[in-house]
């Protein structure tokens, strides 16, 4: 009973913060829903026992990439940009874009046979998590580092001044 | 003498249990968990107060507070009661949710990060298995708080305030978990139990007293205090993101600064000082929490008297200081660690590669460091006679 009680409180306050991202009027606004549906989705992955996962999602996208977005906007749209439209003409092409993608995603979620395990989580998953990242994992798991690193390298090429 | 503090729970447990669901007991317990823990901060807070303006008193050739009771011991409680006096102001133009909401999320990491600080040999909120990574992850919500603070006050110094915030916050943050990593990685666990227990013989500030140095310094820079205060330098930004703040909002700002500090001094004890290990913890294990407690309080008072000592750190300096000098050292730490963990399960070997390993690694960026300053040093006198 708490579980599910848990998880409605949790999937509620997420879908309110994402729906607050689309329709807040200031972008301020908007990155700050962001980082609360972050939070909700940090919380689904403590009610689903996977606790290493939600202290990466808070790092990763918390600390990380909510401040990335706030420091773009804090420096692009200037002091103060409230007021501004949050949405315009196209929001219709955006909106059945959306709705799409939320049916594909619906339809194969439903179609696919999700394969569970009956047996709780086991207790050392994050070292599980550890081997998997260094062992059976590690092409894709550096190929993305690789990845990041060019990244990296890529906006300070860009950001030089000559 | 048995351990008190687990016999009393024990004791109270068996008792409330025989009347109550197990579901309600859950209940009750938990919410007397954090009912304690709570108010054991806030005395700690009110103490931390009052011995830094002392000890800062006492540093600067000043007596400090002495007119409230014995040794100006209730100064901070008298302050306390002036700061819920006093008028909350809201600036015109802020953004009131934001800014009301601002005050709240800057307490909220300090404090969770209270709950898996092990005080005692059984005293601890909760021993995640991710306990050290559960930490690190709050300190991205202190960063967004004070963002939004900053944000919001609709003031250019409470801004600028919190751009410098979010850049020293974020580099200083690299370094810190690098240190923490070199720990993890010797410990083979994040549970801050198992860090506390793995330091049995020695603690790893003796086998590791770099990775401390690393720790210690990017701690002082995330809790923002002097030589790191250029988020909220009084001389530049007047108050920097908490300018607009008054009252108790201002209040909360305080305590979470000094939260942090009882909670980064825990970390620190935790990961380096062996935690709540001392001599006859295993025949009375009570004297765990009071090793804890006083290894976290010498913590504290170093950053105090560093505060009281130092000057403030140029902006450019505190950021290469991050990039050039703490994250290489952190890096060459982690490797150096990885590579022992991986050569030899031996303890003493592991300790006869890494202590020489870290004195080295500090003497060199010790050396860098010096050969930098004097090479700049001549730069500015050439500059000053041209």
């Amino acid at each position: 009973m708490f579980l599910s009680l848990a998880f409605a409180i949790l999937s509620i306050f997420t879908l309110v913060c994402a729906l607050g991202v689309v329709t807040a009027r200031s972008v301020f606004h908007a990155a700050l829903f962001l980082i609360g549906a972050f939070f909700g989705v940090a919380g689904l992955y403590v009610l689903l026992e996977a606790e290493f996962l939600a202290a990466a999602q808070v790092m990763v996208y918390v600390g990380a990439v909510s401040i990335l977005i706030i420091f773009a906007i804090m420096l692009s749209r200037g002091y103060g940009a409230e007021g501004e439209a949050g949405n315009n003409p196209q929001w219709g092409w955006a909106a059945a874009i959306s709705g799409l993608l939320f049916l594909t995603l619906a339809v194969a979620m439903r179609k696919v046979a999700w394969p569970v395990v009956a047996a709780p989580v086991p207790k050392d998953a994050i070292a599980q998590i550890g081997a998997g990242f260094v062992g059976q994992y590690m092409v894709p798991f550096e190929v993305a580092s690789v990845l990041l690193l060019v990244a990296l390298v890529g906006a300070i090429v860009i950001a030089r001044e000559r | 003498m048995n351990d008190l503090i687990y016999n009393l729970a024990q004791g109270w447990e068996r008792w409330i249990s025989s009347f109550l669901p197990a579901w309600l007991v859950t209940l009750i317990d938990d919410l007397l968990i954090v009912v304690a823990l709570l108010l054991l901060v806030i005395l700690f807070v009110l103490a931390f107060i009052w011995l830094e303006r002392k000890l800062v008193a006492r540093l600067q050739d000043r007596t400090g507070p002495n007119r409230v009771g014995p040794y100006g011991l209730f100064q901070p409680i008298a302050d306390t009661l002036k700061l819920l006096a006093k008028e909350v102001i809201t600036p015109d133009g802020a953004d009131k949710a934001v800014y009301n909401l601002a005050p709240v999320l800057v307490v909220f990491g300090p404090l969770m990060g209270l709950g898996v600080l092990p005080l005692g040999v059984h005293l601890i909120g909760a021993d995640l298995n991710i306990g050290i990574f559960f930490v690190m992850a709050l300190g991205s919500v202190s960063e967004i708080a004070v963002l939004m603070a900053g944000w919001s006050s609709n003031n250019k110094y409470a801004l600028l305030g919190a751009f410098r915030a979010v850049a020293q916050l974020i580099s200083y943050e690299v370094p810190m978990v690098l240190a923490v990593l070199a720990v993890v990685i010797m410990t083979g666990s994040m549970s801050m139990q198992s860090i506390v227990k793995a330091q049995n013989p020695l603690m790893f500030l003796i086998v590791m007293p770099t990775a401390f140095v690393v720790y210690f310094l990017s701690a002082n820079a995330e809790m923002a205090r002097t030589p790191f205060d250029l988020l909220e330098a009084e001389s530049e930004l007047i108050a920097g993101y908490h300018i607009e703040y008054s009252g108790m909002k201002f209040a909360m700002f305080y305590l979470a600064e000094y939260i942090n500090l009882f909670v980064l001094g825990g970390v620190a004890t935790t990961l380096f000082l062996g935690g709540w290990g001392g001599p006859f913890v295993d025949k009375v294990p009570l004297l765990g929490t009071f090793y804890f407690l006083a290894k976290d309080l010498l913590m504290v008072a170093l950053w105090m008297w560093i505060r009281g000592t130092f000057p403030r750190f140029r902006i450019d300096h505190m950021l290469s200081f991050a990039w050039k000098v703490l994250v290489p050292v952190g890096v060459v730490l982690v490797l150096l660690t990885g590579f022992v963990v991986w050569l030899t399960n031996d303890y003493w070997l592991q300790l006869a590669i890494l202590l020489p390993g870290n004195l080295v690694t500090l003497w060199v960026a010790l050396e860098l460091l010096g050969r930098d300053a004097r090479k700049s040093g001549e730069r500015d006198k050439r500059l000053a006679l041209a």
